[in-house]
Formats: structure tokens, sequence, C-alpha cells
């Protein structure tokens, strides 16, 4: 190989590619490798940005689909056919037909639950219907199936998606999700908590070992499952002993979602208490502390952050867990704060309605904002956890050191 | 008095920890052990190779196993690459408090948290009706302009401008040689004023392109397993990171010494390094994967199925979300007792295998790390 290229090749050579800047003449061989690893290093870069990429994909399409209701556009239900399209020019308007579109009933079985999305085949539904205006109806606003979705739809107590004057209020879904991950913190928050003190500083060393991963096997189990055991065990026993009318309630249901808040508590609080500096604990005891106020007058405090950090989490995934609720809260939309009824949260409603919703429909659009108030709802649980509570911690370490 | 009570309150503080511990591994035990006793005796050989016979009440549950294991293989086959490339990224690129690099760790962290119902929208919103619809609409646009020149040809009935019935229509598509038009001749079949309806071309062309023919923008066990993809992925990255970092800096510097390049060293010295981790990414993404019902619900799964999916536009069926169906939707909940918990046992027995050999396998890795 002449000079010339060489020396263009040398200072165009990556800095970071960790070779000698004393190899003064790669040969046409080494060279062409350095530009594949070039590519490949790129290759590499671009995979790693997909995860932040497929966070803005998952905002634009979940907002895409409710975006109707922001813009006011009228719904995109696809399953009505405009007969007049189909006209020849010297034939009449048709006649109104009977609008026979869906008007399931609400407990229809979910068992074939995509058919909404499934065959692609034309309901040969006339839809000639008068436009309505959007009149209360015994108080409550009334959706018609092709009208835009406004805001002020929603703000009622009052969720009836599938009967024949649907109802999309969401006051008891709200009230139904705090109700639940109310007493799923009030069990597990505490419980999580106390299990990371208990491991972290007063198990036996051998013993905390096998302790840490037989609480963590809590966190193996699907939300599934947890689900079924609410609803065939936790359900009797909860009935049995505080005698209560509704089998499946919001009580049971926070007890499957503590089950699934444990895990994830339990574990980032003791992460968060093993980080705390042990000469903290050793001052302690040496000023004549004992185990016990060292560990909750000096380590406990000194972990807060983390701990707040901790039970944020459980609470987004209080939040946001699907079949524990779906199985357990017996999907009722009911107001009031009696914990012993049935209720319906966020995601359970999701959960249960999506499969069966015609596409652009303004029940498709509710659901899916249902759905963007819990992405927002754990991205920012995520934020404030990542850029408050870390840079807490932090500092706190840092003056402790 | 004052001594004595604060004796009790140690007594208290000491002993509220290991009540709650022991609590919570009771709880723990319970769960196991009642899906172990209620459950055990329906798990036989047939319950597990059998397909479900009338209506799910009777017979085993192969396909959902079936299912399953095709969907967390799909999905391992997205997730591990990525993930282990994103840690690769993460660990041997990235300079540590780049902002990109945190901004990388965020996006992570987020993808952690978000609840998986919301990933199902996401499957349902990108993959089903955009990637998918969009792949329908390119084939079904090709399918169109062919369906148009057919129309046109001077044979049909609608040809050059000519007003034809419906059913004029049908007889022409049913007879064109060389080209299947039997759908849409049924699809004709359902025309909004019946089969005597007079029509042109244009109209005819306006109803059948209407509604695109679903294949790829419809549920099925690709957007499923690509779904569960993108909510694993996370699990993976954390734990291929934590093993990357258990290879000693030596061995790296080694191998540049040697005159390695970087991606030289990755590959031959730092990932094989870390292949236990990666496993361990991989066997926990499985578990997590496999016991995840909320983002399949409506991207892919189906209660029942005559034939074993053998494509990747074919639905599938899954042993969470049977049961799921079985003890909430079934029209005989009592009856199928039995089964629920078998098909419980299986479930839970699947993910506590996978969940143990990645424990197992991380207690490896990070003794390992402390050795170095």
């Amino acid at each position: 190989m002449p000079d010339q290229p060489t020396q263009h090749s040398t200072p165009s050579a990556p800095p970071h590619t960790g070779r000698s800047k004393l190899v003064q003449r790669p040969s046409f061989t080494e060279r062409s490798r350095n530009i594949g690893e070039r590519i490949i290093e790129m290759g590499i870069f671009c995979i790693a940005t997909l995860s932040i990429i497929f966070i803005f994909l998952i905002f634009y399409f979940i907002f895409r689909e409710a975006s109707p209701i922001f813009l006011g556009e009228p719904a995109r239900d696809t399953t009505i056919v405009q007969v007049d399209q189909y006209l020849l020019p010297d034939e009449l308007p048709p006649v109104a037909a009977a609008d026979t579109a869906a008007t399931n009933d609400t407990t229809a079985a979910g068992a074939d639950s995509v058919s909404a999305s499934g065959t692609g085949a034309i309901e040969p539904v006339a839809d000639v219907q008068p436009v309505r205006p959007d009149w209360l109806d015994e108080g409550y606003p009334l959706l018609l199936h092709d009208s835009p979705v406004k805001l002020s739809y929603l703000l009622h107590d009052n969720w009836q998606p599938n009967s024949e004057h649907p109802r999309y209020g969401i006051y008891p879904i709200i009230i139904g999700t705090v109700k639940t991950t109310l007493v799923a913190l009030l069990i597990g928050a505490p419980l999580a908590i106390l299990c990371a003190l208990y491991t972290a500083f007063f198990a036996p060393k051998r013993l905390r070992e096998i302790l840490k991963p037989v609480l963590e096997i809590l966190a193996g189990f699907p939300s599934v499952v947890i689900g079924f055991f609410c609803l065939m065990t936790v359900a009797t026993v909860v009935q049995s002993v505080f005698g209560v009318e509704y089998r499946l309630n919001a009580v049971v249901g926070g007890i499957g979602l503590a089950l699934a808040v444990i895990p994830i508590i339990y574990t980032i609080t003791d992460d968060a208490l093993r980080a705390v500096p042990m000469s903290l604990r050793e001052a302690a005891l040496a000023i004549g502390a004992s185990e016990w106020q060292a560990a909750y007058q000096i380590m406990l405090p000194a972990a807060t952050p983390g701990i707040v950090a901790a039970v944020l989490l459980g609470l987004g995934r209080a939040f946001g867990e699907t079949m524990i609720a779906l199985m357990a809260t017996g999907n009722a939309g009911t107001v009031g704060w009696d914990f012993f009824v049935s209720v319906r949260t966020f995601a359970a409603t999701i959960g249960a309605e999506m499969g069966e919703v015609v596409f652009g429909s303004p029940h498709y659009q509710i659901l899916f904002l249902l759905g963007i108030i819990l992405f927002i709802f754990s991205f920012a649980i995520n934020f404030v956890t990542e850029f408050y509570v870390k840079q807490r911690l932090i500092k706190k370490f840092r003056g402790a050191e | 008095m004052k001594e004595k009570s604060k004796a009790l309150l140690g007594m208290l503080a000491t002993g509220l920890p290991l009540a709650a511990t022991v609590i919570t591994i009771l709880v723990i035990a319970v769960i196991i052990a009642n899906f172990a006793i209620a459950g055990g005796p329906s798990l036989n050989w047939e319950f597990l190779t059998e397909s479900p016979r009338n209506m799910n009440t009777e017979g085993g549950i192969f396909p959902a196993i079936y299912g399953t294991v095709l969907l967390v293989l799909i999905m391992t086959l997205a997730a591990v690459p990525v993930g282990t490339i994103t840690a690769v990224y993460l660990t041997e690129y990235a300079r540590q408090n780049s902002w990109f690099a945190r901004t990388i760790r965020f996006a992570v962290n987020t993808l952690a948290g978000v609840p998986s119902i919301v990933f199902g929208l996401f499957g349902l919103g990108f993959f089903i009706q955009t990637v998918g619809a969009g792949m329908d609409q390119i084939r079904w646009n090709q399918r169109m302009s062919e369906f148009r020149s057919v129309l046109a040809a001077p044979a049909s009935p609608v040809g050059s401008g000519a007003i034809a019935t419906v059913q004029q229509v049908q007889d022409y598509l049913d007879r064109v040689p060389d080209d299947d038009w039997g759908e849409q001749v049924v699809r004709l079949g359902s025309f909004p004023r019946g089969t005597v309806a007079r029509v042109n071309a244009d109209i005819v062309h306006r109803f059948i392109s209407r509604s695109v023919d679903l294949r790829w923008g419809k549920p099925n066990i690709l957007w499923a397993a690509l779904t569960l993809a993108l909510l694993t992925l996370p699990v993976v990255i954390v734990s291929v990171e934590e093993s990357l970092r258990t290879v000693p800096r030596d061995i790296r510097e080694a191998s540049l010494a040697l005159g390695g390049t970087k991606l030289e060293t990755i590959r031959k010295v730092v990932i094989p390094n870390s292949l236990t981790g990666i496993l361990t990414g991989s066997i926990l993404a499985i578990g997590r994967g496999a016991g995840e019902v909320a983002p399949i619900l409506f991207t892919g799964a189906i209660y029942s199925q005559q034939e074993l999916p053998t494509a990747l536009s074919d639905q599938f069926m899954h042993l969470g979300y049977h049961l799921y169906i079985l003890s909430t939707q079934s029209p005989n909940v009592e009856a199928t007792q039995p089964l629920q918990y078998a098909t419980t046992l299986v479930l839970l027995g699947l993910t506590l295998a996978l969940n143990f050999s990645a424990i197992l396998l991380r207690s490896r890795i990070r003794r390992k790390r402390q050795l170095a």
C-alpha cells in the first residue's frame, strides 16, 4: 500500500477504537475491518436508542388513537356503511333503515373477543340515522356512536358503555382505582418495609441469604395466578371473616394487589437500606444505641428517599395492574367510599372492554384515554423517583460520608 | 418504669419485622401449597398433552402450553438481542454520566414501570393498527388495481361505464379465469341494497376496496410476541448490564493490549465472559413474559382454537389467558374448577422454575463479582 491513503486514514480513525496510534500503516484488510467495525458500532448505537424511540412511540400511538377526543373530531366507526355512497346518480336516496349497530349486552362473554377486528367483513348496516342533538338523557350526557366525544361527557358517575344509551362517566373508575390502590399500599407497604428491615438488620447473615430469594419468589408469581388465588381463596376468606354482601370487592382486589406490590417495595427498600453506609450504624452502636434503635432511628431515616421511591413504584404497579384487578374486584362501577362493594379500576376496564369494542368508536377512544391516564401516571412516578428521589438520596449519602 | 416501656418498645420494634417476614413467607407458602394440593390430582400426562374438549370443560391444555412456549420463543428472539446490544452500548460505549446514557437508562426504567395493559394498547395501536394494517394496505392496493382491470375488461358487464346488477357482476367474477375472486363475490353478497341493485364499475370497486382484507392488521402471535418483547426488554437490559460489569477490567485491557479492537474485545472477551448473565436475563424475561396476560389480551390470544398456530399471522392459546377465561367467563365455572387449578399449577410451576434457575445463576454471577 502506498503511503498517501495511509495518511488519510490515520487521522480519521476513531479515537475510541482502542487501537494505538503507534500503528502507522494499517493494511487494506485492516482498514476495511475498521470500516466494518464502525458500521457495526453505529448499529449498536441505533439499537441502544430503541428504548427511547419506543417510549416516544408509546406516547404517540396511545395519544393518536384517542386524539379525536382532544381534537373534537367525530368518531371513526368503520362498521358504519353509508348507503348513499353506493347509489347510481339517477337513483333516489334510500329510506332510513333500522340501526342494528352494536348494542351487545354488557355480560356477553368475551370468548371470541377479537371479532371486532377479526374478519374485516362488512356488516350490512344502513346508517342514515338522523343527527340527534347531544341532549341530556336521564341527567347524563348521551353519546351517539358517531358523534365527537367531549371530555365533559366523561365527568359523571355512570359507566355503562354497552347499554343502548352508552354512558362513559369515569368517576366510578377513579374511585374504584383509588380504593384498591389504597388498600394495596396500606397492606403491602408496611409488610414489605418491615420485611426489608428484618432481612437487612435483624436476620442472621445465613438466614438473610435464604430469605431474600424466598421473598422474591413472590415477584415471579404471574399476576393472573394471584388474581385466581384472590378469586378463589381470598374472596372466600374475606367474605366469611367480614360477612360482606359482595364476594369480590375493593378489599379482595386490594389484597391481591398488595401481593403484587410487596416484592417491588421489598426489593427497592432492601437495596436502599443496604446502600446506607454501614459506618452510620456502627457509629450508632458504638455510642450505645441498641440494634433496633440504630435500625429505626438511624438507618431507616437515612434510607427514606429510597423507601419513598419504593412506595411510589409500588403505587404505580398497584395502579396499573390489570389481571388481579380484573379477576378480584368484581368490575362493577360503583361510587361511594364503602370498601366492601365491587369496584372497577382503570386497567381492568381497558382489559375487560377493549377486546369487544368497535375500532374508532367513542368507546374505543375513551378506553385509549384511560390508557393515556395510566401511562402518564406511571411516567410521572418514574420521573419523580428518577430525578427527585435519587438526587436526594445521592445528596444525603454524600453528606454522610 | 421508663426502662420497662423502652424494653417493650424494643421487643415490639424487633418483633414486628420478624412477624411481617413470617407472614409474607406464610402467604407465599399458602399460595403454592394451595395450588399444589388443589391442582395436583388433575395434573396428569393426558392433561398436558391433550386438546381441550367439549367447550373447554374437559380434556387437556396442550394448545395453551404450545402457544405459550411459541410466544415466549418469538419474544426471546426479539428481546434478547436488542436488550443485550443495548446493555453492551451502556457498559462499553456510553460514558457513564453522559446525558445520552442517562436518557437511555431513564427510558429503560420508564419501560419497566409502564403498566402492562398499556403495552397491550400500544401493541394494538402500533403493531396491529399501524404496521400490520399498513402491510395489508399495500397488499390490498395491488390486489385492488388488479380488480379494477378485471372490472374494466371487455367481457365484464360493468366494463366501459356500463351498468349491471350486482348479481351479474358476481357471475362474471366467478367466471374470470386464472384468478380467484371468490372472496369478493361473497363480499358483494352483502351489498347494502341486495344483489339486484344496479351498479357500475366505480361503485363495485368502491364497495369492495373500502374494507381491506386483513391478514396482518389483526391480532396474531407475532404482534403479541413483539409487544411482550417490549415489556421484557428492561429485564434483559438490566441483568445483562449487571453481568457485563462483572467482567474484570484486566481481561479487557489484556485483549486491547494484544491488538484487539474494541469490538473484537467485546465479541471475543466480554460477551463470552458474561454469557451466564445473558442467559439469566433471557430466563428472567421468559419467566416474566410467560406469566403476563394483560399485553396479549387483545394482541393475539384466543380462547379456543381448532389447530395449533403454524404461521406468524395465526392467533394462539395461552396458559394465563386460558386460566383467566376459564375462571371468569366460562359458562360453567364450577365444573371446570379442577381444570383451573391444574392450569394454574402448570403456569406457576413453569414461571417459578424459570425464576429459580435465574436466581441461582444470578447468585453465581454475584459471587463472581465479589471475587473480581
